[in-house]
């Protein structure tokens, strides 16, 4: 089998750790900054990053048809701002999100950068729950979830982590930690025939 | 070297600051306008380089007012800067929650030995280079981001260029030597040995490496970035320029797309004047904020 091509959304933020992470997992990252480099990938992950400056950036380069399009049937996965990119609504009028999974985000919600920390959370992959260190920076919270949302990730009794199909959201940051387990998971997630 | 969960929480703010544009503000009126056109974060300091230049006099921490009111009206990360060695004015600006501190040239040093013992904080610090001896240096005082110094203010960029390129080309070297020459760098580069190592094994600074001091145009921006800086700091660039705000957009997307001239020429099109130049050589020796 040929490696898959796994696009990463690199407008701004910590990219270049996802890129890491999925060359650790022998498959092919791809940096997207346009149109034509969304065309040439299967699935995509936004990273974590500044939501305000992720939203500003896809408008000016015209990527929100085309990440929406994409976003209906190919696996998407946002950490941190990428949650509140792919998020139904926010707490911010400022952000207008893709709505591609059905939850409603808080920025900052944690507090500021004094407030971030590192923990041990639960992530339920492939349904076996298991322990996994989550780090959280200037972290959003996922404030509720639609009936079609499943949560699979829970840190100091919060919903931490959510899917709904093709669309996951996390609002840690499994790529700065050297667990690739939920790496992994997204490159197992499938398309949705449509 | 430490590498606590409170380092990984430091250096993972700076991570997410990559491939983005932090611009100096005066003001909660300034700091708007920088988030509005896609700033990452925003450094709050009393008078931008260029006017600490021109006006002199010593330069301190910016009032603990304005920046809780830029505090107030942004919501990315709100940087602010010390002076080298007043760990008081850090510890100010640590109880005033701001998200990292910039222990920094552009002030006036308070103390001309010793800089802060940047472990003692728990929020993060970014310091200034001018070359890998001076960078891993601060690393090791604690410092999770590093940046060029530049030569702030003077809106020229070859300092900058020759400071990233200085860095750049020494961790290449550091790349092919065995354990004994390491050791001789860092007695040299007066740098623990360790950290020396690391970089050399990385192929990289250990922590963030962004580019600052005399970038003033989205041309710059790309410079830098193509030399090696992963996101740039504009000072005077942005609020000294004839439009502001549109050369802080274009500053911002020529910085996300460095390595595409047409973008970098589509964000360079709508612009007003830059802000005024100095040639380096015009600059009093004393003068030079890169010495401090």
């Amino acid at each position: 089998m040929s490696k898959q091509t796994v696009g990463v959304l690199a407008l701004q933020g910590d990219f270049g750790l996802h890129c890491r992470m999925i060359e650790r997992l022998d498959a092919r990252p791809s940096l997207v900054r346009t149109v034509e480099n969304l065309r040439e990938v299967d699935r995509l992950i936004i990273p974590g990053g500044e939501s305000t400056a992720i939203q500003l950036l896809i408008d000016t380069f015209n990527l929100r048809e085309p990440l929406l399009e994409f976003g209906r049937r190919r696996p998407v996965w946002g950490t941190c701002a990428g949650l509140i990119v792919l998020s139904d609504s926010v707490d911010d009028p400022a952000i207008h999100p893709l709505k591609l999974i059905d939850i409603s985000a808080a920025r900052n919600a944690y507090g500021r950068q004094i407030d971030s920390f590192i923990d041990e959370g639960t992530a339920c992959i492939h349904a076996v729950t298991q322990p996994f260190q989550m780090v959280f920076i200037r972290a959003p919270k996922i404030v509720s979830l639609g009936s079609h949302v499943t949560p699979i990730a829970h840190c100091r009794g919060e919903v931490v982590g959510a899917m709904q199909r093709n669309v996951l959201v996390t609002a840690f940051h499994p790529e700065l930690t050297d667990n690739p387990a939920f790496h992994e998971f997204f490159l197992e997630l499938d398309a949705v025939s449509l | 070297m430490l590498k606590d969960s409170s380092w990984k929480l430091k250096v993972g703010l700076a991570e997410m600051l990559k491939g983005g544009v932090i611009m100096d503000v005066t003001t909660a009126e300034q700091a708007k306008i920088a988030q509005d056109a896609g700033a990452v974060a925003v450094m709050a300091l009393e008078r931008v380089p260029a006017d600490i230049r021109k006006q002199g006099g010593v330069a301190r921490m910016a009032s603990v007012e304005v920046i809780a009111q830029i505090k107030q009206a942004v919501s990315v990360p709100v940087m602010a800067k010390c002076r080298i060695g007043h760990f008081a004015e850090a510890q100010v600006l640590e109880a005033l929650e701001v998200d990292y501190i910039d222990e920094s040239e552009v002030l006036t040093p308070a103390d001309e030995e010793f800089h802060v013992d940047k472990w003692r904080f728990k929020t993060p610090f970014v310091c200034g280079c001018r070359d890998l001896g001076e960078a891993l240096r601060r690393i090791s005082e604690g410092a999770a981001m590093i940046r060029t110094k530049g030569e702030a203010g003077s809106g020229n960029i070859v300092e900058a260029v020759r400071h990233m390129r200085i860095v750049m080309s020494h961790i290449r070297r550091l790349q092919g030597m065995n354990p004994d020459e390491l050791k001789r760098e860092a007695q040299e580069m007066k740098a623990p040995v360790e950290v020396v190592e690391e970089t050399a094994h990385l192929g990289q600074l250990p922590v963030p490496n962004f580019a600052a001091g005399g970038i003033a145009t989205p041309a710059d921006a790309s410079l830098m970035m193509q030399l090696g800086a992963q996101a740039v700091f504009v000072g005077s660039g942005i609020f000294k320029s004839s439009d502001p705000p549109a050369r802080a957009k274009a500053i911002v997307q020529a910085t996300t797309h460095f390595s595409d001239p047409r973008a970098v020429l589509e964000a360079s099109r709508p612009l007003g004047a830059p802000m005024d130049g100095l040639d380096i050589r015009d600059i009093p020796e004393e003068n030079l904020l890169q010495y401090r």
